[in-house]
């Protein structure tokens, strides 16, 4: 089965990493909360896509968001992001509510995103859409781009070496001066995760960052989750159908059906969870 | 073999960003400047330079201007006439009220004021998009033209409600009125075309310009991973603007030396700067020189090959120019909408290593 190899790479890699850490090597840490997502209720017209939603979010952790297809977890990103205002609820990070931020604003918090339709920007290279992954951390004024030469020139040089090294963390070296829109799906989705990276975000949100790939694209995907997760400490959020991998990359998973939240915990717990059984085999709701 | 990227290998950041990589185009670039700027002036005469060389000029800016914002930031804009309009009556105001000012001048601020006039006309782009916004900015076309000629103080309260250019002199040269030069006047539009299509390449390289195309390709993506749609759009309406209002200035203060609101900035004009960066290319520094020299360019062919030349009835010249016009723009929109400049670029890409491609 695809997604039992992968799980099993993945294991194998989350063990040794364990045993990095029993040894001091790694400096793996579960911390704090660092994002705190409260009661929070979305509805479009009729539909509630979001009922009365709380969870939290470690810092360090990998946090798995499943469910079943139309359960809310897009949306639940979307909130996060300040791209949906939602009746009810709030969403704190850092110990600060982003209440009415704007999205930009909340990029700008150090939150990053990848989406489950590829969004990169097609009329540009692989290089400049991971350069936009920078832009919030780019100050230069207009008059110094204008000149280019000096200020704008060092800055854009000092970015570029950033985004090099996110490049090579991603083995893309080959496609950097492609325009996007040529390459293939596998490619746009590791492009997409680069631009998310550039921006050195602390809290990494996945939509479905697996969906549509092979075993072995999935694999190299949840090595670099995985990776970007050891080795800048970087927090993850992502959603996933491919249950096998969630189980094995995630600390923590948060299911949610029909907009509401049936489970929290870790892998085994939810695993065991009766309602989560249920959800995932169809039992009729009532 | 005259044309090769091989061997040309990068050891820097900053040769890697370089607008010319490969040494020949550099030369070519340079070669083809130094002749505008050091030779032709000595030949130019009134023919060439009201007929192809400041259209050309003049025509490039504003399509550089409309390009940073439409094929740029792709915020659709019909009211380039309008806006070139600002421009000329910005520095028509500014010529007859400061004599001292001197026209380099003359030419930015009216660029400023016309900026200002754009960001105005931007703010409903936070709002609407594509069709609504193309609308909208037709309205600014229409509303800013029935200003001029309404209030008496934009034209001065000159009887024919014209605006006529005073004379004015730089370094002992007359620029503007009947005494100027061609080679004057020539100069003068050139390097405003030098220098600003380079701070347009500047501009769009860099983070602004990315923050442009982020909007253009996505915007609610771009968005969410930091651009301010605010700043990124009004920045786009205001630089574009500040190109279509020293356009404008030029095209009426030494191209035409005169002008009346309706008459010389209509509908059409929009049309001809937005059809000149379609051919062009849509997003493209290059492409917004190609399509200005293309339309300045084809009626003038048209006139010597066709008419003169083959002796063709001027009318019907006319009428095959404007069929061939309207196809090229379609046909561009269907399979090209990068223009001319995608096409020489895929040239280029041909001739890389030729007879070796791979
Ligand atoms: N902008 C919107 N307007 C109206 N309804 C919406 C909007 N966004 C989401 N919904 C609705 O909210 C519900 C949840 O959608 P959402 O995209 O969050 O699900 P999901 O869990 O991500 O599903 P999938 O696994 O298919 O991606 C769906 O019924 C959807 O139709
Ligand atoms: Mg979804």
């Amino acid at each position: 089965m695809s997604s039992q190899t992968v799980a099993e790479a993945a294991g194998t890699d989350r063990e040794y990493a364990h045993q990095e850490i029993d040894h001091g090597l790694n400096p793996r840490r579960i911390g704090d909360v660092v994002m705190e997502v409260k009661n929070i209720t979305q509805r479009f017209g009729g539909v509630t896509a979001i009922k009365d939603v709380s969870f939290d979010i470690l810092e360090g952790e990998v946090r798995a968001i499943i469910g079943p297809n139309g359960a809310g977890k897009s949306s639940m990103l979307n909130v996060i992001n300040g791209f949906y205002h939602p009746q009810e609820g709030e969403v704190w990070f850092h110990g600060k509510k982003l209440g009415n931020l704007k999205p930009h604003q909340i990029a700008r918090q150090g939150i990053a995103r990848t989406f489950q339709n590829i969004a990169l920007f097609h009329g540009m290279s692989t290089l400049d859409n991971i350069m936009t992954g920078r832009l919030t951390k780019m100050h230069r004024n207009i008059f110094w781009q204008a000149l280019w030469s000096g200020p704008a020139e060092r800055e854009e040089i000092a970015h570029r070496e950033k985004v090099e090294q996110v490049i090579d963390f991603l083995e893309i070296q080959a496609i950097r001066k492609t325009p996007v829109g040529r390459l293939p799906y596998g490619l746009q989705k590791r492009v997409e995760l680069g631009r998310a990276l550039a921006a050195e975000p602390t809290l990494l949100l996945l939509d479905e960052p697996m969906a549509g790939m092979n075993v072995e694209e999935k694999q190299d995907m949840c090595r670099f989750i995985l990776d970007m997760n050891d080795e800048f400490g970087t927090t993850i959020a992502l959603i996933e159908h491919d249950m096998g991998v969630v189980m094995d990359i995630a600390d923590r998973v948060v299911v949610l059906d029909y907009g509401k939240k049936i489970g929290d915990g870790t892998p085994d717990e939810v695993r065991g969870n009766q309602d989560v059984i249920d959800a995932y085999l169809g039992v009729s709701h009532d | 073999m005259l044309y090769r990227e091989a061997g040309e290998f990068k050891t820097s950041y900053q040769a890697d960003l370089a607008t010319f990589p490969i040494r020949f185009d550099l030369w070519g670039f340079w070669s083809v400047i130094a002749v505008a700027a050091l030779v032709v002036p000595f030949f130019v005469n009134d023919y060439w330079e009201q007929a192809i060389f400041l259209p050309f000029f003049i025509y490039a800016l504003a399509a550089l201007g409309l390009n940073i914002l439409t094929g740029y930031c792709g915020q659709l804009s019909l009211g380039t006439g309008g806006f070139m309009a600002v421009g000329a009556y910005a520095s028509y105001k500014l010529m007859t009220s400061f004599p001292g000012l001197d026209m380099i001048s003359i030419v930015l601020i009216s660029g400023a004021i016309t900026a200002a006039v754009g960001v105005f006309f931007g703010l409903p782009s936070l709002r609407i998009k594509g069709f609504y916004l193309a609308v909208a900015t037709l309205a600014a076309q229409f509303f800013l033209i029935w200003m001029f000629n309404k209030w008496g103080w934009f034209y001065n309260y000159s009887a024919t409600g014209m605006i006529a250019a005073p004379e004015r002199t730089m370094f002992g040269f007359a620029i503007t009125g009947p005494y100027s030069k061609p080679a004057v006047t020539y100069l003068f539009c050139f390097a405003f075309l030098f220098v600003f299509a380079w701070v347009a390449r500047n501009l769009v390289r860099g983070r602004i310009g990315r923050s442009w195309m982020a909007i253009r390709d996505m915007d609610i993506a771009a968005e969410i991973i930091g651009v301010n749609p605010l700043m990124s759009k009004l920045s786009a309406f205001a630089v574009s603007s500040f190109y279509i209002g020293m356009a404008g200035a030029l095209y009426f203060a030494l191209w035409k030396g005169a002008a009346e609101g309706t008459e010389a900035f209509p509908i059409e004009l929009s049309f001809r700067v937005l059809f000149m960066i379609i051919i062009g290319g849509l997003g493209s520094i290059l492409g917004s020189l190609i399509g200005a020299a293309f339309i300045v360019l084809l009626p003038v062919v048209f006139k010597v090959l066709f008419v003169e030349y083959w002796g063709w009835p001027t009318d019907i010249a006319t009428h095959v120019q404007v069929i061939l016009l309207g196809a090229l723009i379609i046909g561009f929109l269907i399979a090209e909408p990068h223009g001319i400049a995608a096409l020489w670029r895929t040239a280029k890409e041909k001739l890389r290593l030729w007879p070796f491609p791979h």
